[in-house]
C-alpha cells in the first residue's frame, strides 16, 4: 500500500464519519428538535419508555436510512455512467430511467386510477425498468449495437418523449398530478421501514457490485482498446455495470421518486478531491452521496418549519450552483 | 529485471477487420527479444492486424498463436499477462496522476482479494524509472507534453510485465528528438531486457533505422518481411509505397535509410557533410 492509498483509506473512513454525523444531525430535526445528546442515547442505551427515543428510532430512522441509501445509490450510478461513457455529463437521469419511472407513476394513477400511493415504489421500479429495456432495446438496433453512445443518445431521445407524454396527461387530469407533485420532484418523506426492506437488497447487491467492478471501470475510462489490453471483457464488463445502474436507479427511485442531480454533481465533487481512479471514486461516491442527501433533507426541513419542501427541489436548487462552481474551479 | 519467459507469437493463415476483412492471409512470426515493425501505406491494414494480435479484432479466418494455443481461446486476462497493448492516441482521464495510471498496468495481476501487492508497486516503480518517468510520477498526465505522456503510457505496459508488447503508431505526432528517443527506448526493451515488441509505424526511415525484422504490407496482404538490410529496398519501396526513392547507408550507424528522388536538386554539397554511399538494389 503506498501513501495515497493510505491517504484515501483514511480518508474513507473520515467520510464514513461525516455520513454518521449527518445521520445524528438528520435525526435530530424535525417537527420537535432534539439534542444529538438524545439522538445517540437512542441508540446506545434505548428506553422503551421515552418518547423520545422512539420518535428518533422509529419515526425518524427510516427516513434516515433512505436518504443516505438513496443519496449513495444514485450517486454510485451517476459515478458509473461518467466512468463507462466517458461522458462527464452522464447521470442516471440520461438512460431514461428516471422519466420511465415518473411516467408509469402518473399512468397508474391518472388512466389506471389507482386509488392509493402505497404500490407508487413497486409501480416506478417497474417504470424504470422497462424504460431501461425499451432504451437498450432501441440503441442496440443503432449500427454498432448498444454502446454507450447510442444508449446515451436513445436515453435522451426516449427521457424527452416520456416527459411530453407526462405532460399531455397534466393538461387532462390536473387532480392527480396535485396528488402526485410531491412524489415527481423526489421525496424521502413518509415512507416505513417495510417499504425499504424490498429496496434494500437490491441497493445493497448494487453498491456491492459496483465497488468490485470499480477497479475495470477506470480501465474502460482509457477507452475500450487500452481496456481491452488489459484484459477486460469489454462487452460482458459494460453489461454488467449498466446492469447495475438499472438495478441502483430503479431501487432508490421506488425509494424516493425521480431525485435528480446526485448522480450528476457528487461524482464530479469526488474528483476535485481524490483524482479520477475510480477504485476511489466508487466508494467516495457513496458516502458523499449518503452525506449529500441526508444534509440536503434536513435543509428541505428546517427552511419552511413546520411545513417542509420537496427534497428534489432543494437537491436541485444546491447541486445547480454546485455545479457551476466545479466548472468554473476545473476550468481555472 | 524480472526474468520473463520466452514467449512465441506466430500469426497463421489470418484474415482479419470488421464487418469486411481488411486483412487477408497473413503468415509470419515474431522473433523474440526482437523489435518487429510493421510498415505500410495508410489504409493498408497494419493497425488492424496489429489489433487482431492484441484480440481487440477477431480473425475471420486463420488464427493468432500465443505460446502455441490459440490467442481468441485463451482466457482475456490470461493474455494480458503475456501481452500488452499500446493503442492509437489512448485517452488519460482528466486528473489521472501519472502513478495511477502507470498502476493501472497491474489490473491483470490483480484480483478481487489481491488489491494491491508488493510486486505490483515495485513493477510501478520499475517501470516509471525505465521510462524515466519518475519525477513525473505525481502530476496528472493530460499537463504533460506529448513525447512525457507517451513515455507514461508505455510505463503503464511496462508495468504489465509482458513478454509481449504490441504498439500502434507510438511515434506519431511527436518531435523527432522524441521520436528517436522512443525508439531508443522500445530498441533497450528489445535488446537488454529480453521483451518481444511489435510496433506499427509511420516513418520509413525510423523504421529501417530501429527494427530488427521488417514486415511490408500494401493492400491488405504481406509484401515482403526481413531484416531491413534484406527488404529495404528501391524496388520494395516502389511497389509498397509507390515511392521513388534512393537507398543510402548512413556511414556512422551503417544502418539504411531512404531519400525521395523526387526533391529540388542542390548542386554544391557542403564540405562538412559525410556522403552517404548509395545502396544499389
Amino acid at each position: 500500500m503506498n501513501r495515497t492509498q493510505a491517504y484515501s483509506a483514511s480518508g474513507l473512513l473520515m467520510g464514513l464519519g461525516i455520513v454518521l454525523v449527518a445521520m445524528v444531525w438528520h435525526l435530530s430535526v424535525g417537527a420537535k428538535s432534539l439534542p444529538f445528546g438524545t439522538v445517540l442515547e437512542a441508540f446506545l442505551h434505548f428506553d422503551e419508555g421515552q418518547f423520545n427515543h422512539i420518535i428518533v428510532r422509529d419515526l425518524r430512522l427510516p427516513r434516515a436510512l433512505i436518504a443516505a441509501l438513496v443519496g449513495a445509490s444514485l450517486a454510485v450510478a451517476g459515478a458509473l455512467m461518467q466512468g463507462v461513457t466517458r461522458n462527464p455529463l452522464a447521470d442516471p437521469a440520461l438512460l431514461g430511467l428516471m422519466a420511465g419511472a415518473s411516467l408509469a407513476a402518473v399512468l397508474a394513477l391518472s388512466v389506471f386510477d389507482l386509488q392509493s400511493q402505497t404500490l407508487l415504489p413497486v409501480i416506478a421500479a417497474v417504470g424504470a425498468l422497462l424504460a431501461a429495456i425499451l432504451v437498450w432495446t432501441v440503441a442496440s438496433r443503432a449500427p454498432g449495437g448498444a454502446t454507450p453512445l447510442s444508449l446515451t443518445l436513445s436515453g435522451a431521445a426516449l427521457s424527452a418523449f416520456f416527459a411530453a407524454i407526462i405532460s399531455v396527461l397534466h393538461l387532462l387530469d390536473q387532480q392527480t398530478f396535485d396528488a402526485l407533485r410531491g412524489w415527481l420532484v423526489g421525496s424521502v418523506a413518509g415512507r416505513d421501514l417495510s417499504e425499504l426492506i424490498w429496496s434494500l437488497p437490491w441497493m445493497l447487491i448494487g453498491l456491492a457490485a459496483a465497488i468490485v467492478l470499480a477497479p475495470s471501470v477506470t480501465a474502460l475510462s482509457m477507452g475500450d482498446e487500452q481496456a481491452a489490453g488489459l484484459g477486460i471483457p469489454i462487452t460482458r464488463r459494460k453489461a454488467q455495470l449498466l446492469l447495475c445502474v438499472v438495478v441502483l436507479t430503479a431501487s432508490s427511485v421506488a425509494m424516493a421518486g425521480p431525485l435528480g442531480f446526485i448522480g450528476l454533481v457528487i461524482p464530479h465533487l469526488v474528483r476535485l478531491f481524490i483524482g479520477s481512479d475510480y477504485r476511489w471514486i466508487i466508494p467516495y461516491s457513496a458516502l458523499f452521496g449518503a452525506a449529500y442527501l441526508l444534509g440536503v433533507d434536513v435543509i428541505a426541513r428546517l427552511v419552511v418549519r413546520p411545513q417542509e419542501i420537496a427534497t428534489g427541489l432543494i437537491t436541485a436548487m444546491l447541486g445547480a450552483p454546485l455545479l457551476i462552481y466545479l466548472v468554473r474551479s476545473r476550468l481555472n | 529485471m524480472t526474468h520473463l519467459p520466452e514467449t512465441l507469437l506466430r500469426v497463421d493463415q489470418l484474415t482479419t477487420g470488421y464487418q469486411d476483412p481488411v486483412v487477408f492471409d497473413a503468415n509470419f512470426h515474431i522473433g523474440s527479444g526482437k523489435l518487429t515493425a510493421l510498415i505500410g501505406p495508410n489504409g493498408c491494414g497494419k493497425s488492424t492486424l496489429l489489433k487482431c494480435m492484441a484480440r481487440i479484432l477477431k480473425p475471420h479466418q486463420g488464427q493468432v498463436i500465443l505460446n502455441n494455443a490459440n490467442l481468441h481461446d485463451q482466457p482475456t486476462r490470461h493474455v494480458a499477462r503475456q501481452l500488452a497493448l499500446l493503442p492509437q492516441g489512448p485517452i488519460a482521464p482528466e486528473g489521472l496522476t501519472v502513478r495511477e495510471l502507470v498502476a493501472q498496468g497491474r489490473y491483470p495481476h490483480q484480483s478481487l482479494f489481491q488489491q494491491w501487492s508488493r510486486e505490483d508497486e515495485a513493477a510501478v516503480q520499475e517501470a516509471l524509472s525505465m521510462t524515466d518517468t519518475v519525477e513525473l510520477a505525481d502530476r496528472p498526465v493530460s499537463a504533460l507534453s506529448g513525447g512525457q505522456r507517451q513515455r507514461c503510457w508505455i510505463a503503464m505496459v511496462l508495468a504489465q510485465q509482458t513478454p509481449v508488447i504490441l504498439l500502434d503508431e507510438p511515434t506519431t505526432f511527436l518531435d523527432m528528438r522524441v521520436q528517436v528517443d522512443l525508439l531508443n527506448l522500445l530498441t533497450s526493451l528489445a535488446h537488454d531486457h529480453g521483451r518481444t515488441l511489435v510496433v506499427v509505424l509511420h516513418e520509413l526511415n525510423m523504421a529501417a533505422a530501429f527494427a530488427d525484422h521488417l514486415i511490408m504490407m500494401k493492400d491488405g496482404r504481406l509484401q515482403a518481411q526481413g531484416h531491413p538490410d534484406e527488404i529495404f529496398t528501391r524496388d520494395n519501396l516502389k511497389s509498397v509505397f509507390n515511392l521513388d526513392a534512393q537507398i543510402l547507408r548512413d556511414p556512422y550507424s551503417g544502418r539504411l535509410m531512404c531519400v525521395p528522388t523526387q526533391v529540388p536538386h542542390h548542386t554544391t554539397p557542403a564540405a562538412d557533410i559525410a556522403l552517404a554511399e548509395v545502396v544499389q538494389p
